[in-house]
């Protein structure tokens, strides 16, 4: 066949569209694959490797950690010495990337070793990897275990088992404080604070009753003593803490000792089987998804992250859709066809092009600095020269996005409404219906499923931002959640933490970039996966709502 | 029964084309609902325009269509509880007519009228007439069945509710009712929760009338009302408006002549909007006042 006859055959178009599909399903699935490689192996206990560093001609340091990466450079980068150890004629050497932890003695966690400088890799059984709340990981041998300062003298494996009893007996302690900390002082403080603004609001007021002052007085030495008994107890809980601590031996052997208060958990990787393996990974992940940031947030979990997203999502989906609704069905049902509507749904869409960032500094400015501004001058003067709402918070980023992602909702509500036959619009207003009853009763209902569709689309884009909410809200460490126990409840004020925003943050910003680069994968992993369900949950709506009205659709 | 419908189908298709108003031969074979010749026969005498009360009067009515004059000077009277037919080529302006009568046109930007149209004494252009409740009194059904995508029995209750009737014992009865006026009680009294997009066309044609009659309208506009529908739900609403005429007012429009002479008690014949003859259903088919008009009933048109 000639190129030509294959050419009108129209076969090559087929190659072309196919080709494109194949090529934009690859990088979805390779985007995920990367990620999800990157992200969830990061839970798993590396086994720890012990080898001996040849650093020069007649010494050697002994060292202790995970393998984390390996790549070949070119021998010239090294320094001539380095020849000697490689065999006559090759170029090119390799390197293994060692997390060696122990931070604060080894001034960095990570180091990289060539190959050749490596002696054969041992697998101790005995090295232990602890987490610790500061300072990183610790890779050593147990030693022993002081007691209020006194060694307990431990020999053979008895330091391990005792230490993790220790550790156990110390996470219920620590558990406890942080209770304490979090919760029981954070609510008095809270109350405490509310008080003040109440005493000053009623000085603001220029109320002259004794009697209020006093009540007020009352109620904050109550909260104050309640305070005070907690703060005793906080202190004793530290002081049982503080006094059990572990004596380890790092691999040049030296001895540290870490108090129990800094223990997160110990864990012996090359002795355990496979299945303990797997628990240990699900037991990381469960802390990953459920547990607060430590460390700059380059440890522990990401559960205040996930909240906020979703919260802000959410609160964002509740203001955008009946917003875009109602002007939507203004201009489609209500408005003249002109002049008018065309260049204002052409403003709409154009909305849709303008860069998020731009929305940010209109939210800073219009929302934050001039609404809210305005409603702290009007509702919260007594907290005044702090703003309440004057100040970035959780609402003004779902608001900001929530006009980020309006035109979305308008334009797709408005070719739903499209689509909804004139003959139905007909056949209600022929029953003595009037256009409002019509609109509520039958079109709305029918165009349903388009604006679950614009909500989708809302609802991914708004999930996913990240620029605008640096301005309007989102930090790098929230002290609390925007929902808790305290009236009333839902603090829409408070700044918040966000997905997006933690994966930069960690990515970019924090101190020790490469021990939290799989924990920035295993984030990006857990946004994508938040925008799916939040997506598939409202696509599910849809297809139900579809399904419903798919026959009316056709007529 | 139904081998007598099965019968009466092959002989209307083969009635089109040569059709004979007023010879009784040419209805042999029709079940005795349709026996309309003699039926036009019988009622010769005593129909006629001058001796009806009217429902509707049309006086001077002009519609536009932008710079398009669609209705030409119309003036007539719609008699009451009287079947009244309009026939005419395609674009003659006899659904716009229709349309009028419930103000259905106000629905489109373009449209301006001239003239009045009263329903009893009341002009239904006037600007302080409530629309909502014009339609009310003037139900509509339209040429392609457009029922709800609701259940069955949302959809007859969909005026009652928009009336505000809560209660459930009257919607019941309601539906059943108008269900049951419509001769569409017995195929679905046992889905009437289902949704109502299953039906088949014929049914969802008459779950239309039944949604219209549910509200208790004095006059029914059928735009032609069985052109989309096959010839055995086309007889079955045929024999609804023979059923509902002695309660309703209605009004048909339809582009089937056989249709027109079988059903209606009145007809007018519409041309390039003017209404060139209007007078009983048996003297326009039998003995046309008009050429225009025999040209168009004998098939000549054009």
């Amino acid at each position: 066949m000639s190129l030509r006859a294959w050419y009108k055959s129209g076969d090559p178009f087929i190659w072309l569209n196919a080709g494109a599909v194949a090529v934009s399903i690859l990088l979805v699935v390779g985007l995920l694959y990367i990620i999800a490689v990157n992200g969830l192996g990061h839970f798993w206990p590396n086994a720890v490797v012990g080898l001996d560093y040849q650093y020069d001609e007649d010494n050697s340091m002994r060292i202790l950690g995970e393998m984390v990466d390996h790549e070949t450079v070119p021998l010239t980068r090294f320094e001539e010495r380095i020849a000697a150890f490689v065999p006559e004629g090759q170029e090119i050497v390799g390197r293994t990337l060692f997390k060696v932890g122990n931070r604060r003695e080894f001034n960095a966690d990570f180091r990289w070793i060539l190959d050749p400088l490596q002696s054969a890799h041992v697998y101790p059984e005995e090295a232990t990897v602890i987490e610790r709340r500061e300072w990183g990981n610790f890779y050593g041998y147990v030693r022993d275990i002081k007691v209020g300062g006194e060694p307990l003298n431990l020999t053979g494996d008895r330091p391990w088992t005792e230490l993790r009893e220790r550790v156990d007996e110390a996470q219920r302690l620590f558990n406890e404080v942080r209770h304490i900390e979090k919760n029981l002082i954070g609510d008095i403080n809270y109350r405490i604070e509310q008080l003040r603004l109440e005493e000053k609001r009623l000085r603001l007021r220029g109320v002259e009753d004794e009697q209020a002052y006093h009540d007020i007085e009352r109620q904050v030495a109550e909260q104050q003593a309640a305070y005070d008994d907690l703060l005793g107890k906080l202190g004793e809980l530290k002081k049982d803490l503080a006094s059990v601590s572990m004596v380890g031996e790092l691999s040049d052997g030296r001895q540290v000792e870490i108090s129990m208060a800094d223990i997160v958990r110990a864990y012996r990787p090359n002795a355990m089987g496979f299945f303990d393996k797997v628990g240990f990974y699900f037991e990381k992940l469960w802390e990953f998804v459920s547990d607060e940031p430590r460390e700059a947030n380059t440890e522990g979990g990401i559960f205040p992250a996930i909240f906020g997203t979703v919260m802000m999502v959410m609160i964002m989906a509740v203001m955008v859709t009946p917003f875009g609704v109602i002007a939507a069905v203004y201009m489609r049902e209500y408005a003249r066809q002109g002049l008018v509507t065309r260049a204002i749904r052409i403003a709409v869409n154009n909305l849709a092009g303008v860069p998020s960032i731009v929305y940010g500094i209109f939210g800073l400015g219009f929302f934050v600095y001039f609404l809210g501004g305005t409603i702290d001058e009007l509702f919260y003067t007594a907290a005044l020269p702090q703003p309440t709402f004057g100040t970035p918070g959780i609402f003004w980023a779902s608001l900001t996005l929530a006009i980020l992602t309006l035109p979305v909702v308008i334009v797709s509500t408005e070719e739903g409404l499209t689509r909804v036959p004139r003959s139905i619009r007909e056949g209600s207003l022929a029953l003595g219906a009037t256009k409002a009853e019509t609109l509520w009763r039958t079109v709305l209902p029918m165009s349903a499923s388009a604006m679950m569709t614009g909500l989708i689309l809302a609802v991914a884009r708004a999930a996913g931002e990240v620029a605008p909410l640096m301005l309007v809200g989102v930090v790098k460490l929230a002290p609390s959640l925007p929902l808790d126990g305290n009236f009333p409840y839902l603090h829409l004020e408070r700044k918040f933490m966000h997905l997006g925003f933690h994966i930069y943050d960690v990515g970019f910003q924090s101190p020790n970039v490469e021990a939290a680069r799989p924990l920035v994968y295993a984030t990006s992993l857990l946004l994508v996966l938040i925008i799916i369900v939040l997506n598939l949950t409202a696509i599910r709506i849809r297809n139900r709502l579809r399904e419903k009205f798919r026959a009316a659709e056709q007529n | 029964m139904q081998l007598n419908r099965t019968e009466k189908i092959i002989d209307m298709n083969n009635e089109t084309g040569q059709f004979s108003p007023g010879d009784p031969e040419s209805q042999a074979g029709g079940s005795h609902k349709f026996n309309v010749g003699a039926g036009l026969a019988d009622r010769k005498h005593r129909l006629h325009l001058k001796n009806e009360t009217p429902c509707l009067k049309v006086s001077d009515f002009n519609l536009f269509y932008g710079a398009d004059q669609a209705l030409k000077n119309i003036n007539m009277i719609i008699p009451q509880e009287r079947v009244t037919a309009f026939i005419g080529p395609s674009g003659c302006g006899k659904s716009t007519l229709l349309r009028c009568f419930n103000r259905m046109n106000d629905l489109i930007d373009i449209v301006k009228t001239e003239g009045s149209i009263y329903l009893h004494e009341q002009d239904i252009y006037n600007k302080k007439v409530n629309v909502a409740e014009l339609r009310r009194r003037i139900g509509m059904v339209f040429q392609k069945p457009n029922p709800f995508p609701k259940s069955v029995y949302e959809n007859v209750a969909y005026g009652l509710r928009i009336q505000g009737v809560r209660d459930r014992h009257k919607l019941d009865d309601a539906v059943e009712n108008s269900l049951r006026s419509a001769a569409l009680w017995d195929e679905v009294k046992d889905r009437l929760n289902t949704n109502a997009l299953g039906l088949s066309g014929g049914q969802q044609q008459r779950l239309v009338i039944a949604r219209a009659i549910a509200i208790e309208p004095e006059i029914l506009l059928l735009d032609e009302p069985a052109s989309a529908l096959d010839p055995i739900s086309t007889l079955k609403i045929e024999e609804l408006i023979h059923e509902l005429k002695n309660n309703y007012t209605i009004v048909i429009v339809t582009h089937n002549m056989q249709q027109a002479a079988r059903v209606s008690d009145y007809t007018a014949y519409m041309y390039i909007g003017e209404i060139i003859e209007y007078t009983d259903t048996n003297t326009l088919f039998t003995n046309p006042g008009k050429k225009m008009t025999e040209d168009y009933i004998t098939g000549r048109y054009g």
